[in-house]
């Protein structure tokens, strides 16, 4: 058997595939790419340092002088990237989720709601958390259904659903107000009331926290049993199932849990923004998310954050600059991604950090394989 | 009494409309095995094509030509745009792709639609094309009790008239029995000398001019605004998932059930004219999980 060969049975196998998102030396499966755990304990310490600074430089981006409206900005693509990172989740899987603008809306018009019905917890922590509550068990009844689904229909479903609750936000007026959508005034943050000038930095630091809270667990989901099903999945969910694992609840629970992270993030976005309208549902807005999700790739938990805030920043400017040319702009981008950078965003930066890398291992301890990861896009990978 | 007439009639109406959007969608997945997301864009450029012909032929209301010549106008306009469109679109972009599974082309077409969108705005501006004149031209008649306008069931012969083609096509010719062919297994056909990306290029540009054709004669019952494109690719997801991924036939009974469902909530409950659509979406697919006239999958070990 020639070298190819082998890689070939190993990939059916659903093992030997790059490791899509790091992961520690505990709960590397056997079997995987021969690196050696000196190298793979100090890439996962890199890792973490890189995690840390990066934190840092965000938690003091207030103090640099940044305008209020580019705090806002990245206050919303961070809450829209746990969304997105939950569509992640599920890509991993091969399961496209073009529906989760109803997670997003179900978490938005919880707070909106609420808030309407005199509800007396007024904090957006406490009210955040139960956006992601009630989006979990939403998700929680409608993945019962949807967990039989893949590829296409899956994809079909999960709009049809999110079409279900918008054409509900949109025609239930009397409830949710219709096209006019609900003022959500949110009179304070982690019990600080800020003043108007502060507002935006207190949101934006409240948001930050939760988003990087989110993204260890999610790092931590991935490296899990049900992390690794997923990837078994993507390759072959029939072997996956010959193993002796099922298939279905994987996807249940995964499932769930980007539905959770999808309330989160709206209900984040709808304290940030004080308004909400039956958009938030509508296949087009989910149809964003996928984007993001394809923009930032999948190669860490940072990348659906990346690919938010390129996302917003691209559509601030490209809308102010042409107005009714920003979504040929958008498209285009995402032509260009799917044919020519399949693993998005976060491939080009690894593709960038691991040359170097490379050329650093093969200068101080030759096969230690560090070049091997080209952290190709698990996402788009073509199916036989 | 007459609202039970209102709802027959404005369900057939709607139902010819929704199988005409359909129809092409339906049939490009049963060949290719690729859900057009853009689908709705080729109805938007088919109505604005139809639209902005009709102002131009006919600038007012009146104009050199006899004013039966603009039924033509919106068959020619639709050809014209799918013959354009569908070859371009299939060639340029979705033979990319049409290899690397069901998600990237969804994605793929998702891009399409968003250009797309925007094309038009640089076409033909932002501003709504009125150009009823087709519409107005034939007024209306007294039906079953209920003044009715004719229009709309030129719209219904047109969607008959497509139905037939496209079973003509299929059973009837020789394309049809190569695109059959391709349907059951793309691999063997090449191998026994099935131009297999030429029948692509075929089925996609049919599907596409049916799609234009649907915008090229709803064109003058409605305002041609942006964003047409956006509800009809939706709506057409649901009547095809009722239906059957692939299947045309599937596509008619889709497009009757929620033309009919569509028309009976109006009347009745107005609130849940959307919500009834996809309900009943969810009902099927929970009985039967790939519609009502898809096919089984062999899973693939």
């Amino acid at each position: 058997m020639t070298l190819d060969q082998d890689a070939a049975v190993a990939r059916d196998a659903g093992v030997g595939r790059d490791a899509r998102f790091r992961s520690d030396a505990e709960s590397e499966p056997p079997g995987d790419r021969p690196v050696s755990p000196r190298a793979r304990r100090a890439r996962f310490e890199r890792g973490r340092l890189i995690a840390l600074a990066i934190l840092a430089v965000l938690a003091l981006l207030p103090f640099l002088g940044m305008p209020g409206w580019l705090l806002f900005l990245l206050t919303i693509a961070f809450s829209k990237g746990l969304v997105v990172l939950g569509v992640v989740l599920l890509l991993r899987g091969d399961l496209v989720s073009f529906g989760h603008g109803l997670y997003y809306a179900a978490g938005a018009y919880t707070v909106g709601l609420l808030l309407r019905a005199g509800f007396p917890v007024r904090d957006a922590f406490p009210l955040a958390v139960l956006g992601g509550v009630v989006a979990a068990l939403v998700a929680a009844l409608v993945g019962l259904f949807l967990a039989r689904y893949r590829g296409i229909f899956f994809g079909m479903l999960s709009t049809a659903f999110s079409m279900i609750l918008y054409s509900l936000l949109l025609k239930l007026y009397w409830v949710t107000g219709g096209t006019d959508g609900i003022a959500v005034r949110v009179p304070t943050t982690l019990g600080i009331q800020p003043s108007a000038d502060l507002i935006r930095v207190v949101q934006y630091y409240f948001v930050l926290a939760i988003a990087a809270g989110v993204a260890y667990l999610a790092y931590r989901v991935v490296n899990s049993p049900l992390g690794f099903l997923m990837r078994g999945i993507n390759d072959n969910e029939i072997r996956v199932e010959y193993m002796g694992a099922s298939v279905r609840r994987a996807i249940y629970q995964t499932y769930v849990l980007a539905g959770a992270l999808g309330g989160l993030g709206g209900a984040l976005v709808a304290v940030t923004v004080g308004h909400i309208a039956p958009d938030l549902a509508y296949w087009t807005a989910s149809g964003e998310f996928i984007f993001i999700a394809l923009l930032g790739g999948s190669g860490s938990v940072f990348a659906p954050f990346i690919g938010a805030t390129v996302f917003e920043m691209v559509r601030n400017y490209a809308f102010k600059l042409s107005p009714y040319t920003w979504q040929m702009l958008l498209g285009s981008v995402l032509l260009v991604i799917i044919l020519f950078a399949p693993g998005g965003l976060w491939s080009i930066i690894e593709r960038l950090t691991q040359r170097a890398a490379a050329r650093r291992a093969a200068a101080a301890d030759p096969g230690t394989g560090a070049g091997d990861d080209k952290g190709r896009g698990w996402a788009l990978s073509s199916k036989p | 009494m007459d609202q039970l007439a209102r709802i027959v009639l404005d369900g057939i109406v709607f139902a010819s409309y929704l199988f005409l959007v359909s129809a092409g969608l339906t049939f490009i997945y049963g060949v290719m095995r690729i859900l057009n997301t853009a689908h709705g864009s080729i109805y938007g450029l088919g109505a604005y094509t139809a639209a902005w012909l009709l102002l131009r032929l006919w600038p007012g209301g009146s104009g050199s030509i006899p004013i039966w010549g603009s039924y033509l106008v919106l068959l020619l306009g639709a050809l014209i745009v799918g013959l354009i469109i569908g070859p371009l679109m299939e060639r340029l972009f979705i033979r990319r792709v049409v290899d690397r599974g069901e998600v990237i082309p969804l994605i793929l077409t998702f891009a399409l639609f968003l250009i797309l969108d925007d094309v038009m705005k640089l076409i033909w501006g932002v501003d709504p094309l009125l150009a009823d004149l087709p519409f107005s031209m034939l007024g209306a008649i007294s039906l079953a009790g209920i003044n009715y306008p004719v229009y709309p069931f030129l719209l219904t012969l047109v969607a008959v008239g497509a139905a037939f083609v496209m079973w003509f096509i299929i059973n009837r010719t020789r394309f049809g029995k190569l695109v059959i062919s391709v349907i059951a297994d793309r691999e063997v056909s090449g191998t026994l000398g099935i131009n297999v990306p030429r029948i692509y290029t075929f089925a996609f540009t049919l599907g596409a001019i049916l799609a234009a054709l649907g915008g090229a004669f709803v064109a003058p019952m409605i305002s041609v605004v942006p964003g047409i494109s956006v509800e009809v690719i939706i709506l057409s997801f649901a009547v095809t998932t009722i239906g059957g991924l692939g299947s045309v036939g599937g596509a008619a009974i889709g497009a009757a059930l929620v033309g009919l469902l569509r028309s009976m909530a109006v009347q009745y409950v107005p609130e849940l004219d959307l919500f009834v659509i996809y309900a009943l979406m969810t009902l099927i697919l929970l009985i039967k999980p790939r519609g009502l006239f898809g096919g089984v999958e062999a899973r693939r070990i």
